[in-house]
């Protein structure tokens, strides 16, 4: 990235907290997200796209913040992994990725609980097909998609039976 | 990043403004394609125009005549959130074919048209159910049927200071229903070998009173194949007729070889899927109307 010659003053809600942050025109939600406000949790992976490890939620849209440039976000809303836990206590996606070893390396889990969270919110009730499609833009370079899938079916069985109590 | 400017815009004549004072500028959709060019050198704007605070970019409208979508809005956003793919399934499946969720989560099917690939998932999809694009530029507004807006690989026919407003898609009666078939090497996030969108009318003897036939992926852009949709018309779409309509697709297919297929295969497995799409898109309408 070249030096920004101009910065624009940007503020949106993330994670439910109203944030300002300087950016330059051409810089990524994904830059800003880890190197202006020190959300490392969001991981970049191919800056393109491809790999679903810098997903995040823009007004409860499910978006690859490597492809949204930090200033469209001004006056919306911003979901990163850090704001699925709720103080210390675990997502039910996270936890089953925890009880299935759904993570081996690490480096796509952010991504995959950002957008299995969505895809259970989506259709709390997916088919294992569904949250394969879903889940088709999260790549993991331990290949370990079939425990991932087999947690995020048991995290969403575990949502749907506590929404029923 | 060679960006120097972003711009969001609140109306079509600052946006036009923004687009015609001399600066090297880009309009931004979902940016699935700018900002990846971008990334690689292949595109170079020093100022981005955001078109997503326009209404008329993103606003999805349904009236008598013909369903109106803004050339901004999200495949998302169609798909989920408006009554688009009640209408045009073939063209929903088609944008549910494009990328990842977070791809559709950010494209929109103007961008997808507007970038002007060969193997674009939507623009057969468009061309079959006889879409309009609406331009707006310094000129003031005209019309433009899709199938001659792409002009040829990653080409398309704006002029200077010119912006794709909305796509118009006559609103399809009970009688009518459009497919998109394509072939891919893996069943997700990959490029077509070959694309058909097809859209056919059936008179209440289930003969077919009209018919568009378009093909992707085997072409420098995506054809209406005018002589398909011709042989279909006047037929109960007997095995003759499809056989016919198979033969012009094929003969209109001018593909090239690549990693994901030789022409040759191209050519062949386009009239596979006309056979196909057509299939589909006579059995929706018998199910409509059933």
């Amino acid at each position: 990235m070249n030096k920004p010659l101009n910065k624009m003053a940007v503020q949106a809600t993330i994670n439910g907290e109203p944030t300002a942050f300087l950016c330059s025109p051409g810089q990524v939600l994904a830059d800003v997200l880890r190197d202006e406000l020190e959300l490392i949790g969001t991981k970049i992976g191919c800056n393109t796209g491809d790999c679903g490890a810098c997903s995040v939620l823009v007004n409860d849209r499910l978006v690859c913040a490597c492809l949204v440039l930090a200033a469209e976000i001004e006056g919306q809303a911003v979901q990163t992994i850090e704001g699925v836990a709720e103080g210390g206590v675990l997502h039910p996606v996270q936890q089953k990725l925890l009880e299935h070893a759904g993570l081996q390396c690490g480096i796509c889990t952010p991504g995959v609980v950002v957008a299995a969270k969505a895809l259970i919110e989506h259709n709390p009730n997916p088919t294992e097909e569904q949250a394969r499609y879903w889940l088709a833009g999260n790549l993991c370079r331990c290949t370990g998609y079939d425990k991932i899938i087999r947690a995020v079916l048991d995290a969403a069985q575990q949502m749907r039976e506590e929404a029923a109590v | 990043m060679s960006i120097q400017e972003f711009v969001a815009p609140h109306s079509l004549s600052e946006a036009k403004g923004f687009l015609s004072d001399g600066a090297a500028a880009s309009v931004l959709a979902g940016g699935t394609d700018l900002l990846v060019g971008v990334r690689l050198g292949t595109r170079n704007p020093e100022r981005v125009v955001d078109l997503k605070k326009i209404p008329e970019l993103t606003a999805i409208s349904i009236d008598a005549e013909a369903v109106h979508i803004g050339a901004a809005a999200s495949a998302f956003s169609i798909l989920h959130d408006s009554d688009v793919p009640s209408f045009f399934p073939g063209f929903a499946e088609a944008l549910d074919l494009i990328g990842s969720t977070q791809i559709q989560g950010r494209c929109s099917a103007g961008g997808n048209l507007c970038n002007a690939s060969p193997a674009a998932d939507s623009i057969p999809a468009l061309i079959a159910n006889g879409a309009q694009c609406l331009i707006t530029g310094p000129t003031g507004d005209h019309q433009m049927p899709v199938e001659d807006f792409v002009v040829g690989p990653s080409k398309n026919a704006l002029k200077e200071g010119e912006l794709l407003v909305a796509l118009i898609l006559p609103r399809p009666s009970p009688q009518t229903a459009d497919a998109y078939l394509r072939l891919t090497p893996r069943t997700e996030m990959d490029i077509a070998v070959a694309g058909v969108g097809v859209s056919l009318t059936l008179d209440e003897n289930a003969t077919c009173t009209a018919a568009r036939v378009s093909i992707g992926a085997v072409a420098p852009t995506a054809l209406l194949v005018e002589a398909a949709g011709a042989a279909l018309v006047g037929t109960q779409l007997d095995a003759a007729a499809i056989e016919a309509a198979v033969a012009a697709a094929r003969q209109s297919a001018c593909p090239i070889s690549d990693k994901r297929g030789t022409s040759e295969y191209r050519t062949h497995v386009v009239g596979v899927l006309v056979a196909r799409a057509i299939a589909q898109a006579q059995a929706r309408i018998v199910e409509a109307v059933s």
